[in-house]
């Protein structure tokens, strides 16, 4: 990323260096943390009050495991993950993660004992400053999360599950969280938005939710009309009225045999889906964002002679290592890598607005020239990775990571390049990478359909296929979840987009 | 404002349960796999942490995801040589080149899941629900071994025990102590007498006086006893139980010219299990290895194994030599004898029954368990059904057919399974 090294002006003023070894201290943290804030607040980042705790490697690999909650509630998924990681990491065959940051207030930043000073000044501008600021202005977290209520939410989670095992065995709850586990991704409201959740709140209504629950779902299914009205209503009555996406939450209100303690950890999943759902969607803006801003913030300090060379050295190394993008065709390929994709835009941003060409004239007119500052907060605040993409990624940056776009058809034996890096294709290739991050292109869309509540209490999903890509062999296993969590029959079918109905896989309870 | 706060004391080991949950609801497999390992491991190569992997569609996390086929745009970067409207082969591998950041959610591979298991976890899931017969009865219940131990000293106890160095400290301490103050009294009145003698005043009765009492105190002082009876101090000694923690193992294995490489080397795998087991219940073990044709010899664990001897057999030959053994070196009362038979089954017939005599007459009484594998035979012959009587006879004896070397394991189980109370 050579071309980054020309916005690092060269020093003007004496080097008066905030210290000049490696070893960390906690007067040095408290003292660069002081400096970054001071340069934080020149470019106006608004962020939830920090907290920066210095822990272990071992605290780090079980941070890690945990997803990053830091109250989790027992389940022998994160023990594979803690594992896996462990493993990888003794053998030296990965490095932990520098920073784990959540989404809370204050906000929570790991820094690892191990790291040089170096690398933890990195880590407190891209943690507590970039991403910081990002959870607190950009939309997506605005709506979907309360900062301030999760630590609450997850202490209220781990002590509830924690009382299902005690009063119904592990056995039992571990069974509903797999089953909940599996429903993840489906366990949001696209178009709703959702309540804020607390732990006071939610303790307070828990009982009485139950209880609620309980009676409407019994009202439900409570169906022994005279025999010649149900013969009437079975053509008029459908269940659901209309197709639910969220299917977390269809159960949860809806399905038949659930216990009330069952509907309530369906719950505890479902919010927490909800929770990570902003970050499924911001990956490439939220990395990019916190990415940018560490290499802005370090290079103003670096600017005023607050940092000796070496540690520039040092940052600039592990920032190049972070932001590199490997072709197609090199065996380290595995994706778009969204720290180099968002600290590409975001940089390519601010030179739209500062050293705009007659091209960057022509396509972004409103852009260039403008305020940059201005212009990235705005960015950040409004967009989401498909958005974003559709509406930042300029023909220059196109050229610079050589984008194409290939078309896969299965009908077809050979793949076709439908565009490249030319006048003809930057707007199919924005469109289609964009599209690659809308997260409903990447996920199947499944619906619950159909209920038959006069008849056997089958429930009926519906996959409504995109460009004719079927499910995955997965489906039949889904299914026995549902069919665990329904308690009936479940079965799916794929509609093709002739809208005729192909079953695809079914489950008996 | 941050806060710093330094957390690195607190709050280890957050990921212990989710650990443990992952194992236990894992454990059939990971018992699985422990189990191949230790059929391809050597003797002496058992007692370490062990890498165990697991097929990992078996603990999928499943979530809906597409297939493959359809239609599928993907955005790449890096390109060099491509214009729009190219054609390209499929790359080898299917999915290989489109697998961005719209494929697999996790991008996992269908390899098998690797992870280390400490060698305290190995070796627990290699010995759950195992126990040794009557272990408990003979280690924890019963202690019928003690020893003689060294506890001090006491002042109560029989003459032979009189401890004499002992005893003349106290004697010269008491003596001291009870002496001390006439000892005072009779220096000063000797010093008083010398001074009256030094002024002429020698045969005054002040100085009679002082002589009467110097006379009386010097007999006061001789009167304290050279040796009292409270003086006298005994060594103490207790018995000491002393759990017996030793434990020997014989190895009986027929050599004879049927028993070939692959037998034995099953044969190998249980007492290797064998000792295992043992040295996870006993601090110390001894092991014995007969081998034996015709005539029985004790041979070093090198021998017992790579050598091979033809000839026929005679089984009763390792019994009376095991018995020996026993008697001039193991006696039953301070050690725990078990036994691990293999051979193939031949033996001549007029021997069997002589073995199940000296079984049950003279090996069983001093044994805790005796097992007996009976490796590849086809038919039974006459000394499993001799066995078999002896089965019936003794709680203390158990017999098994091995097949493969897969089997060893579950027959491992069998024969020392947890005796349910």
């Amino acid at each position: 990323m050579e071309t980054e090294m020309e916005n690092a002006a060269p020093p003007v003023s004496p080097r008066q260096p905030i210290s000049e070894g490696s070893e960390w201290t906690f007067e040095l943290l408290d003292q660069y943390d002081h400096e970054i804030a001071r340069v934080a607040a020149h470019y106006g980042l608004d962020t939830y009050p920090n907290q920066i705790e210095v822990i272990t490697s071992e605290q780090m690999i079980d941070a890690y495991s945990s997803v990053g909650m830091p109250v989790g509630y027992h389940h022998w998924s994160y023990g594979k993950q803690f594992l896996s990681t462990q493993k990888g990491y003794q053998r030296g065959q990965m490095g932990l993660a520098y920073e784990i940051v959540i989404n809370s207030s204050p906000c929570i930043a790991y820094l690892m004992e191990e790291n040089t000073l170096t690398m933890q000044a990195l880590v407190i501008a891209h943690a507590a400053y970039g991403h910081n600021s990002f959870f607190k202005g950009n939309y997506l977290f605005r709506t979907w999360t309360d900062a301030e209520g999760i630590l609450d939410y997850l202490v209220f989670a781990r002590h509830f599950i924690a009382e299902c095992e005690q009063r119904h065995g592990d056995e039992a709850v571990e069974e509903i969280l797999d089953s909940c586990h599996a429903l993840m991704n489906h366990g949001v409201d696209r178009y709703k938005r959702p309540t804020k959740l607390s732990m006071g709140k939610e303790q307070a209504r828990q009982l009485e939710r139950e209880a609620y629950l309980q009676s409407q779902v019994n009202d439900l299914w409570r169906t022994v009309p005279v025999k010649a009205v149900a013969e009437v209503e079975k053509q008029v009555r459908r269940f659901p009225a209309e197709p639910q996406e969220n299917l977390l939450y269809f159960i949860e209100k809806n399905a038949p045999r659930l216990e009330p303690w069952q509907r309530e950890i369906v719950r505890i999943v479902r919010k927490i889906a909800q929770y990570f759902y902003p970050q499924r969607q911001t990956q490439v803006m939220n990395e990019g964002w916190a990415t940018f801003w560490h290499y802005t913030l370090l290079n103003h300090l670096y600017e005023e002679g607050k940092l000796t060379d070496g540690f520039m050295m040092e940052f600039l190394q592990s920032h190049t290592n972070v932001v590199y993008q490997p072709p197609y065709n090199s065996r380290h390929y595995s994706g778009i890598n969204p720290y180099a994709l968002g600290f590409a835009m975001f940089t390519d941003l601010r030179r739209i607005c500062e050293h705009p060409t007659e091209e960057d004239r022509r396509w972004f007119p409103d852009l260039a020239g403008s305020d940059w500052v201005k212009t990235l907060d705005f960015a950040m605040r409004n967009f989401k990775d498909e958005s974003f993409i559709a509406q930042y990624l300029s023909p220059k940056l196109i050229r610079d990571l050589k984008l194409f776009a290939l078309v896969d058809d299965d009908n077809e034996d050979k793949l076709e390049v439908t565009a490249i890096h030319d006048d003809a294709g930057y707007r199919t290739v924005r469109q289609l990478l964009a599209d690659q991050y809308n997260l409903g292109n990447r996920e199947p869309n499944i619906q619950a359909y159909q209920v038959d509540v006069f008849g056997d209490r089958s429930l009926t999903l519906r996959h409504y296929m995109h460009d004719r890509r079927p499910l995955g062999e997965s489906a039949p296993e889904m299914l026995r979840h549902l069919a665990r969590l329904w308690g009936y029959t479940v079965r799916i079918e794929s509609m093709d987009p002739d809208g005729t109905a192909h079953p695809v896989a079914s489950s008996e309870a | 404002m941050s806060q710093l706060v330094d957390r690195r004391l607190s709050g280890k080991n957050r990921s212990a349960v989710n650990r443990q949950r992952f194992l236990r609801r894992f454990k059939t497999q990971i018992r699985k796999a422990a189990a191949e390992v230790v059929s391809g491991r050597k003797v002496t190569d058992l007692e370490r942490g062990e890498k165990i992997s697991i097929p990992s569609k078996d603990m999928s996390e499943p979530v809906f995801h597409h297939g493959s086929g359809g239609r599928r745009n993907i955005v790449l970067p890096g390109n060099r040589e491509f214009v729009s409207g190219d054609r390209v082969d499929r790359p080898e591998g299917g999915e290989g080149k489109g697998s961005g950041s719209g494929g697999g959610p996790q991008g996992e591979s269908m390899d098998d899941f690797v992870f280390e298991l400490s060698k305290e976890e190995f070796m627990d899931f290699f010995f759950q629900d195992l126990a040794l017969p009557d272990l408990v009865k003979k280690q924890l219940a019963a202690v019928p071994e003690v020893k003689r131990a060294r506890a001090g000293f006491v002042s109560q106890g029989n003459p032979s025990n009189l401890h004499v160095v002992r005893s003349m400290k106290h004697a010269i301490g008491r003596r001291l102590a009870m002496a001390a103050g006439p000892r005072e009294a009779l220096r000063e009145a000797e010093e008083a007498l010398e001074a009256l003698v030094a002024r002429g005043l020698g045969a005054s009765d002040e100085a009679e006086t002082l002589r009467e009492e110097i006379a009386a105190l010097k007999s006061r002082v001789a009167a304290v006893p050279f040796l009292d009876t409270w003086d006298l101090r005994y060594a103490n000694r207790v018995d000491q139980p002393t759990p017996s923690s030793q434990a020997v193992m014989f190895c009986l294995l027929d050599v004879s010219g049927s028993m070939d490489a692959d037998r034995k080397n099953i044969a190998k795998r249980f007492f290797m299990l064998l000792y295992l087991f043992l040295t996870k219940s006993y601090e110390r073990i001894d092991v014995v290895f007969i081998r034996h044709h015709t005539v029985a010899k004790e041979v070093d664990e090198e021998e017992f194994f790579n050598s091979r001897e033809s000839g026929g057999t005679v089984v009763s030959s390792a019994l009376e030599l095991m018995k020996d053994i026993i008697l001039e070196r193991y006696p039953s009362a301070s050690w725990n004898i078990y036994a691990a038979q293999a051979s193939d089954g031949d033996n001549w017939e007029d021997d069997s029954p002589r073995c199940r005599e000296l079984l049950l007459q003279s090996i069983l009484p001093l044994t805790q368990y005796f097992a007996y594998v009976e490796i590849e035979a086809e038919v039974p012959q006459s000394l499993w059904h001799e066995y078999e009587r002896v089965k019936a006879a003794s709680p203390r004896f158990a017999m098994q057919r091995i097949l493969t070397l897969e089997d060893i394991y579950p027959v491992f189980r069998e024969l020392f399974r947890k005796k349910v109370a």
